[in-house]
This record gives C-alpha cells, structure tokens and sequence, in this order.
C-alpha cells in the first residue's frame, strides 16, 4: 500500500473518532437540523465532482462529470440552506410573559 | 485522471497551500458541527460549516484553474460552471419551497444526491482511466477497492434515499414489503456485489463496476422495501451515515483529504445518531433493519365493541379551562394536518387564562428525530417548553390535561404491560398516567406499527374524532367562548 492510502487511513479512523466525540452529546431537539446539516456536509464530494468535471474527456465522461456537478450541487446548496431555514425559527422563549 | 487528482510525489509549494486549506475546511466543519449540538450555537455552526464548504470548492477551482496554467491542460469550464448553475437552482428552489412538515423527505432526497454524487466522481475516475489521461498510471488495488466502495455504498444510499422517499411522500408503501426469501435475498445480492467487484478489479475489467453499480441499485431498493414507514427515520439516518462514508471513498480514490475527513464526520455522525433512534425504540439496529418490523400485525384491528368516550370540541374546552397544567404530545398527525399554527394559538389562548403548558416530545415522534421540534419551532414555540421523554413522564401523573395531537404507537400502554405486543419494551409516554387524555385522532385506526392503542378505550381519555388541525381550531374557538 502506498504511503498516502495508509495516511488517508489514519486521517479517516481520527475524523471518525472526532465526528462520534462531537456528536454523541446533541439533545433530541436538534436531531433533525443536526441530520441535515451533516448531510450537506456529505456533499463535500462536489470537490470530486469539480475535477472529474473539469478533466473530463469524451461524452460519457462529460455526463458524469456534469451529473456529479449537479448532484452534489444539490446536495450543498439545498443542504445547508434548508438546515438555515430550520434553525431560524428555533427561539428562547420570550422574557415577557403575557 | 488518478495522476492530475492526486498528490503530486513533490508538492510544489502552491500545492502544499493548497492541502493546507482542505484540512482548514475541515476544522471548520468539525466547528460546525459542534455548534450543531446547542440551540443557541446551531445557526452559527451550520453557517460556520457552510463557510467550510464554500472554502473547500474555491480551493479545488483554484487548483483547477492553476494546473491548467501550468501544465497547460485544457478544462472543461462550461461543465463546472453548468452543474453548479444547475444544482444550485434546483437546490435552493427545493430548500426554500419545501413545508416543514415534508422536511424528513427532502433531507432523504438530498441524500441520495449526495451518494449519487460519489459514485459518479468514481466512475468518472474509471472512465477516466480508460482513455487518455491515465494511461501511464496503473490503478494501485488499494485504489481500485475504494472505487468499489465508493460505487456500492454511494448507489446504494441513491437508490435507498429515493425509496425512504417515496414511503414518506405515500408514494409506496409504508408497509413493510416481504422480499423472496427475506433477508437473504439481499445478503445474495451483496455477494454478488463483492464478485463484481473482485472481477472488475482482479481482471481489470471496468464492466465489473457497471454491474456492481446495477445490483447496488436494486440492493438500496430492496433494502428499504421491507422496512416499515414508522422504521424511516432510522433508515435516512443511517442513509446519511453511508453517503459520509461514501464521500470519504471518493476522497481516497481522487486522494483528497478534505473528503476523507468530512466523509468520516458525517459517517460517524450519522452512525451515532442511527444507534440512539434504535435505542429510543428499544430495538437493536439490525432488528430495524431485517425483522420486518409491522408485517405480522398489519390487518386490520378488531376493535369489537369496546366503549370508547367519544368527545366534542366543548368537552374538551371545558376539560381545559379547569385545568392548571397541561401537556400537549404531538405526532406525525400533526404534521400531515399541519396543526403547529392551531396548536400554539390553544396554548397563547390557554396560557392567558394563567394553565401552564409544555410539550412531551418522544425521540421517534414524527418520521424523524427532532422533526415535532422543528415543527413547533416554525409555529415560534420556545423550545424550552419542550420536554423530552425522562422530562416528561414524571409529570403525567401531575398533569390535569394531556392532549394528543396524532400520536399513537409513542403514546400506546401495551409497550409497557404487555409482553405480548410486538412494540413491548419500546419507552412510551406514560399519557395514560395523567388525570385526563384527550386523544385528537380521525378514527380508532392503527398507527405505523399496525397495533390496537388500549389507552384509546380508558375511561380517562376522551377521544376527539377529527383531523387535528380543525379539531384543536374548534376546541380553541370553544375555550374562547367560555
């Protein structure tokens, strides 16, 4: 195995291990937004898309080049943007009461 | 392909800056997330996550942009330039159209675009291969198995994603679907899955991984098929933890640590909370998964004759009126009925007359975790009087009024007294506890789980036949006359 595999597997055991630390302590009310902003996280693989994109060469590859674009565009753009719009509506209850 | 994505055997020192910025992108999604887990934080840290991303994407243009510069390759801008114009469009059109109640669909669907998105950069890499840019650069079998894994895992979560869809949206079915010989139908096609595999890469054969690609389709749609509707979310957590993982696949295929690192976190991430939501129903995940949850008890229920109190919206304004505490327990009927608005108004128009009222959240309630909590966030209820199930069940037994709104297996006694039932162990909401139930339901029908609810047939519940958001509209009106 090559030494950038092996440091690409130490890198993904570490990663896993923070992401278990950050996680295992979310209260319920935050499962969904905290599901879905995970999620458009996932869509880091646009980074993938942009070069497989960018070097394609003859149809087939352009169309998975163009595919991989549009899908993980999808997934951060509507990602991040629809877990904004879930956090905004979360609010302290107002000092004021009646 | 292999040779311009990956590193360089001496990074120049552009490139090396380049890396550099990856691993900031990815300290700052570990930042994100963590701001995700407070409510005070979790807008700062989805933006902060956000930023992360946006910063990965300049890198990776910027990279683009100056290899072909340098090693004068030419790049196919207009494909870049059209995915994002594409992608971004639909996205951000789905994002801001969507209901709050269809959130738990619309975060499966994203999902299987981001799956779909990895296998695609992998295929793109064999494609890739096979002509021009790679001929001198033989695959390593290391490389060649993540680009297999990328393929099996990112078209399994496609294809899972867009069934878990179709079951939320009532495009198929919620119930559980009996395969041809049951869980072994699948582990054949995962076997199968590996032979692709070894073939495509053993005889060097990039038809292996179209296979691979077709049998994984079907795997994600006959592994999702059986599960039962009310088993979903765990389902789409568990979805979003492969599509993590799969991103850091295609992280070690192009050689990206940027994608290895966020794949991890999401895949963990997604991983712990798949186990917590098994947790809360007090199944183990691969009871979730293979058991077929809901099939034996699906019939109808033979309700008999049994007495029930059947009530008008007065009763149970009156109920209310006399009451000092009241715990309102939402479910999915709400949000089918899209009732949050109706339910806040009874709250305002009850806290007026001086009743105290809080919100008993079970971890499941819902199609999705959390989802109630978003639901009655969108109609401004603090979420600090929302309560979750350890909070909730030592104050049924002082609570005047319990009002279900389109709850019922989360509610249902027989998870407790009754070895018998299938849902037998799963922690409830102790309603039943309480001096009165309302229960707002449209008829004495099963929920998800196909089972008969005793707490419906008690001579403390009074049962409000009615959808629930022209119910609690009626019972509101009628406290307001009083």
């Amino acid at each position: 195995m090559s030494p950038e595999f092996i440091q690409g597997i130490v890198v993904f055991v570490l990663a896993a291990f923070v992401g278990f630390e950050v996680i295992s302590k979310v209260p319920p009310t935050l499962h969904t937004p905290l599901m879905s902003g995970a999620n458009a996280i996932s869509g880091i693989t646009i980074v993938g898309a942009i070069i497989a994109a960018a070097y394609a060469d003859g149809a087939l590859a352009i169309i998975l080049g163009l595919l991989a674009m549009v899908f993980a565009t999808i997934n951060v753009v509507g990602g991040f943007l629809v877990t904004d719009r879930m956090l905004e509506m979360f609010k302290k209850k107002p000092v004021v009461k009646k | 392909m292999i040779a311009l994505l990956q590193v360089p055997d001496a990074p120049s020192a552009i490139d090396s800056v380049l890396l550099l910025l990856y691993v900031a992108a990815g300290a700052l999604f570990i930042f994100g997330l963590r701001g995700l887990g407070s409510p005070r934080t979790a807008r700062r840290g989805n933006q902060i996550a956000a930023a992360g991303m946006v910063l990965a994407i300049l890198v990776t243009l910027y990279y683009v942009f100056d290899r072909s510069r340098t090693d004068d390759l030419s790049v196919l801008w207009w494909v870049i330039v059209a995915g994002l114009a594409i992608g971004g469009a639909v996205g951000a059109l789905l994002a801001l159209r969507v209901q709050m109640t269809a959130m738990p669909e619309l975060v499966a669907a994203f999902n299987g675009f981001g799956g779909g998105a990895s296998a695609l950069v992998a295929f793109a890499a064999i494609v890739a291969t096979d002509t021009v840019v790679a001929t001198n650069t033989p695959y390593a079998t290391e490389t060649e198995i993540t680009v297999g894994l990328s393929i099996a895992i990112g078209v399994v979560t496609f294809s899972g994603s867009f069934v878990a869809y179709g079951k939320l949206q009532g495009v198929i079915t919620g119930r559980p679907v009996a395969l041809p010989g049951g869980p072994y139908f699948n582990l054949v096609l995962a076997i199968l899955m590996t032979a692709a595999s070894v073939w495509a890469i053993v005889a060097n054969e990039p038809l292996g991984y179209w296979i691979l690609a077709g049998i994984a389709l079907v795997l994600g749609v006959t592994g999702v098929l059986p599960i039962g509707g009310a088993d979903m979310p765990v389902v789409i957590s568990l979805l979003n933890s492969l599509s993590g993982v799969a991103a850091s696949m295609a992280g070690f295929v192009i050689g990206n640590q940027g994608l290895i690192i966020a794949g991890a976190l999401v895949g963990a991430a997604g991983f712990i909370l798949t186990v917590q939501m098994s947790e809360a129903m007090n199944r183990s995940l691969s009871n979730v998964l293979f058991a077929g949850f809901g099939t034996e008890g699906a019939g109808p229920i033979d309700a008999g004759d049994k007495p029930v109190n059947s009530a008008t919206p007065e009763d149970v304004a009156i109920s209310l009126n006399y009451a000092q505490t009241v715990l309102v327990v939402p479910g999915y009927g709400l949000a089918v009925a899209q009732a949050q608005h109706a339910v806040r108004e009874l709250a305002t128009a009850l806290e007026e007359r001086d009743v105290t009222v809080e919100y008993a959240i079970h971890p499941v309630a819902g199609r999705m975790p959390g989802h109630m909590n978003v639901l009655l966030a969108e109609a401004d209820v603090p979420y600090d009087v929302l309560l979750d199930l350890d909070h909730s069940n030592p104050k049924f037994p002082n609570t005047d009024v319990v009002l279900v709104v389109g709850a019922n297996d989360v509610v249902n006694p027989s998870a407790r007294d009754d070895s018998g039932s299938p849902i037998f162990g799963m922690p409830i909401l102790e309603v039943d506890r309480a001096a009165t139930t309302v229960v707002i339901k449209r008829s004495l029908s099963p929920g998800f789980a196909g089972i008969d609810n005793p707490l419906f047939y008690l001579p403390s519940t009074m049962m409000l036949f009615s959808d629930a958001k022209g119910a609690i509209e009626h019972v509101t009106e009628a406290l307001l006359e009083l």
